[in-house]
């Protein structure tokens, strides 16, 4: 039975497409709330699917969890040959598992949290429309399929952050995101040429084929691993690239929910997975750049967070420092943990942002953190879920997030000490900003009548929980947050599920760390980390809750460090004399040559035209000078 | 013999072709028209093409000839042209290059190939000599029309074109009438 | 009369009908009045024709004079038609050369 679903695998990504489609044409008549209905019925649709084929690839020996179900040719051009084609392995159906079981939590969420929208069908449309493309990307045989999926999910983002798009802020954070993801873009798509024309294929199996046998070499393979990391670093906003992750917070919180805390940001970390036979065959100094870039972003953005006033911009930090994280264990072999943090981060991100959007909602749409305070009387639900988010990513035995992380943790440690101090400071700093805003939030006293009238709030202004179809939602998404760590236990073999599930993608570039110091000794590692963790709590309610030590949010944490200004003078000095300099080598040179080409012979006939003067003796002249000439060549060709 | 006539022809023609390019009056330029026909008539002869000769007298020097003569009459005689301006700069320039450049190239090719011309033919017959008076004529006819008898019937409607056409063509055009 | 022992040979000919050619050509070129011009082609034909003879004659061949005699049917449609142009366009202007029909002046 089971079969049937993964010979049609299609259906899991044309099921959202089908939504979006419909809602595309009937979106207006079916308005709230039966719009948000169909499109979450059909993720869910897609979830069960996807669990089937689960199911179908569990029951297969491991060798054979491979299945590439073909729907038409494609691109059949020379000897590029591309079809549109998904695989079904064990990384592509474990992402696409929790990309519609999450994307059917928040859709139902949504159903709540924009209730009373104007343009509630089209927000459904777009929903449904990422659910899609982000399926087809993780689905994809083939670079090109995975392409469209980037494409679209890149797409979809600038659609939802701008929804609002009267608000002059949303429609910038859009361009952002679009014109930032561009960037990343561009390495992807060299990459993919880069590919092609050494391995001759798109698709995966035969890169990675070729990566194995080595007919790849390692100079490609060290440029194509480099410009998918551009890339990665674009969509998943890794440092150069990351500022757009921030901005995007202007859209509502399922977006943000969905899109930039559980799925789109976590392609980055999945292409590079997928592609990583190719990255193992590199010269060793390119995952150490990834590795170096991760931590680097990780610390930079934990630094951040501890000064965000608002709350869904903590949350923005932190999943650039998580995401940063991945990118360390991807940079130190470890991709089993990356992808286990990638879906334990999935679970409590998105707790987290769908708990804070109960709260902005509950408190009728005020985000600063100062104006809240002692929410926990009036929001329970909320309140407790979000508090088993915060020790999931605090890290927090025996929460979900704990074990991920402690799994990187390890790696890195064996990978390089350095990095591993990094990796200690961000998760100290992790546990030391969360702890800050659940008791901004959550706790002390509550704030929010001060700047009641400021608000136009007219009387008594008491913020409400959620209606039962947002806390559903948060509900299960906390059940995950405490059991899933389940996966992937560091206890024995036995408990080690994830990493045999994935064996048959990254095991040959999975590094090997059985005989190090690291791992004779990963029991203390763990202790280390469960200190770090509780240090970072108990500092933070010293500060916060007890106000026994003065709170450090300097300036410049809450700037960014200065990051978007650099980045805008940089664009706007250097980047615009550039951009400058090529649109008038466009305007001369390009445009130059084709108009001076047409001025020239315009000239030339100018000149040439002066010879028809009219009179026939003229003509004539040409004529018997013409003569001349063939004559000349006739009699000097036979006197030679 | 045939030195002398060679000689006298080539004076004819030569002095009547200067005397065409160089008379203002185009009278006298037609006169000198005839002088040149008459003397490529004699070198027919020479050349033993009695019919050619004849017919190069009856209808060059004594048709064409005249037609252009009514022309000029009928255009008015008084039209002299003015040798002494050109109006179109350079263009005797050219001429004299032209000129010069043909002749030059003429010569060369008549020299070079002076010597592969060969013989393939079956003869001509000549009136001069032998006993048949029209061997001539009776060649040639069987020539024209046998081998070119296509060609010839062509002509023949050339000819009819021809004159219709100018009839049509300078008819004086009346008021009301095409 | 001296009998001289040079018989004027093929070359002779062909060299002056390239002479002939050659002052029809000019006279092209440097006349103005429209008949005078056609005088000059006429010279130019009667080169032609006088080559087709010689060579005819030298090839033993009687196809040079039959196509002289064709060529001269062609050349006196030629003058007619031609002669009927020049009258129907100089009848209504009077005193004009060749020079003064530039209409297709581009």
């Amino acid at each position: 039975m089971t079969g049937f679903f993964i010979d049609h695998l299609w259906l899991v990504p044309v099921l959202p497409l089908f939504g979006a489609l419909a809602i595309m044409v009937l979106g207006r008549r079916l308005g709230e709330p039966k719009a948000g209905w169909l499109a979450s019925l059909m993720t869910i649709g897609s979830f069960l699917i996807t669990v089937a084929v689960f199911f179908n690839l569990l029951s297969r020996p491991a060798e054979d969890r491979h299945q590439v179900v073909t729907m038409f040719k494609w691109l059949p051009v020379g000897s590029l040959q591309v079809d549109m084609a998904l695989l079904a392995d064990p990384l592509s159906i474990t992402m696409a598992l929790f990309i519609t079981g999450i994307g059917s939590l928040i859709h139902l969420y949504a159903i709540g949290y924009m209730h009373g929208d104007p343009k509630f069908p089209k927000f459904f449309l777009y929903l449904n429309l990422f659910v899609f493309s982000m399926l087809m990307l993780v689905l994809g045989e083939n670079l090109l399929v995975t392409f469209l999926g980037w494409e679209g999910v890149g797409a979809c983002s600038y659609f939802l952050i701008s929804f609002w798009h009267t608000r002059d802020s949303a429609a910038v954070a859009g361009k952002k995101a679009f014109v930032t993801n561009r960037i990343g873009d561009f390495g992807v798509m060299t990459a993919m040429f880069l590919a092609f024309s050494a391995a001759g294929t798109l698709s995966y199996d035969g890169i990675n084929e070729a990566a194995h046998s080595g007919s790849l070499a390692q100079v490609t393979a060290t440029a194509i691993a480099m410009l998918l990391f551009v890339g990665a670093c674009g969509k998943s906003a890794q440092l150069p690239l990351y500022l757009w992750l921030p901005d995007a917070m202007e859209g509502p919180t399922p977006v943000s929910a969905l899109i930039h805390a559980a799925t789109m940001v976590t392609s980055g970390v999945f292409l590079m997975t997928r592609m990583s036979p190719v990255l193992h065959i590199s010269y060793t100094w390119a995952p150490m750049v990834i590795a170096c870039i991760g931590a680097a972003t990780a610390l930079y953005a934990a630094t951040v967070a501890v000064a965000q006033n608002d709350i869904k911009k903590v949350l923005a930090y932190s999943t650039v420092s998580q995401l940063g994280f991945m990118f360390l264990a991807i940079g130190s072999g470890a991709y089993v943990a990356a992808i286990f943090h990638m879906i334990t981060h999935a679970f409590f991100k998105a707790l987290l942002f769908l708990g804070s959007g109960s709260v902005i909602h509950g408190m009728h749409h005020e985000q600063d953190m100062r104006r809240m305070g002692a929410l926990r009387k009036v929001m329970p639900v909320t309140a407790i879920t979000f508090i088993v988010g915060w020790l999931a990513i605090a890290g927090v035995p025996p929460f979900a997030g704990f074990w991920s992380k402690d799994e990187i943790l390890l790696y890195v440690y064996a990978n390089n000490r350095g990095l591993y101090v990094v990796g200690v400071i961000t998760a100290l700093l992790t546990a030391y900003y969360m702890t800050r805003q659940v008791i901004m939030v959550f706790y002390g006293e509550a704030k929010w009548n001060d700047h009641a009238a400021e608000n136009g709030a007219h009387g008594d202004f008491t913020p409400h929980e959620s209606p039962r179809i947002m806390l559903m939602p948060l509900v299960v998404l906390a059940g995950l947050a405490m059991v899933g760590g389940a996966l992937q236990l560091p206890f024995s073999k036995k408990t080690a599920f994830l990493e045999h599930w994935l064996a048959p993608v990254v095991e040959e570039s999975e590094a090997h760390i059985k005989e190090t110091w690291a791992y004779q000794n990963k029991y203390l590692l763990l202790g280390v980390a469960v200190v770090v963790a509780v240090l970072g709590i108990v500092a933070a309610f010293a500060v916060y809750a007890k106000h026994k030590v003065k709170a450090i949010e300097p300036k410049i944490l809450e700037q960014a460090w200065n990051y978007d200004a650099t980045a805008a003078r940089l664009v706007s000095g250097p980047g615009n004399a550039l951009f400058n300099g090529v649109a008038w080598v466009d305007a001369h040179v390009v445009d130059g040559a084709v108009n001076g080409t047409a001025t020239i012979v315009r000239a030339v006939a100018g000149q040439v035209r002066k010879s028809q003067n009219g009179f026939v003796r003229a003509y004539a002249a040409i004529i018997a000078v013409g003569v001349v000439v063939l004559l000349a060549w006739f009699v000097l060709r036979g006197l030679i | 013999m045939e030195l002398f006539v060679f000689v006298c022809a080539t004076v004819m023609i030569i002095v009547g072709a200067l005397g065409v390019v160089l008379r203002k009056h185009p009278v006298h330029a037609a006169l000198s028209l005839v002088l040149t026909l008459f003397g490529i008539a004699v070198l027919f002869v020479a050349q033993h093409a009695e019919f050619l000769a004849a017919v190069q007298v009856i209808v060059y020097a004594g048709a064409i000839v005249v037609l252009f003569l009514f022309v000029i009459m009928l255009l008015g005689v008084d039209q002299v042209e003015n040798l002494k301006t050109e109006p179109l700069a350079g263009q005797r320039w050219v001429a004299g290059v032209v000129g010069v450049c043909l002749l030059g190239l003429l010569g060369a090719a008549i020299y070079t190939g002076a010597d592969s011309v060969i013989s393939r033919g079956e003869g001509i017959a000549s009136n001069v000599a032998g006993d048949n008076p029209d061997a001539n004529i009776q060649q040639l006819a069987t020539s024209i029309f046998s081998d070119y008898v296509v060609a010839f019937e062509v002509t023949s409607i050339l000819l009819v074109v021809a004159v219709v056409g100018t009839v049509l063509l300078s008819r004086r055009r009346t008021a009301g009438k095409p | 009369m001296n009998a001289l022992v040079v018989v004027p040979t093929t070359t002779w000919y062909l060299l002056l009908s390239a002479v002939l050619f050659t002052i029809g050509t000019v006279g092209v070129l440097v006349r103005r009045n429209p008949l005078v011009m056609f005088m000059c082609i006429e010279l130019m034909l009667n080169a032609v024709n006088l080559t087709f003879v010689t060579l005819g004659r030298r090839l033993n061949d009687i196809d040079g004079q039959a196509i002289v005699f064709f060529v001269l049917v062609v050349a006196a449609a030629e003058v007619v038609v031609g002669l009927g142009i020049i009258v129907a366009i100089m009848r209504r202007r009077s005193g004009i050369t060749v020079d003064d029909l530039a209409e297709l002046k581009g």
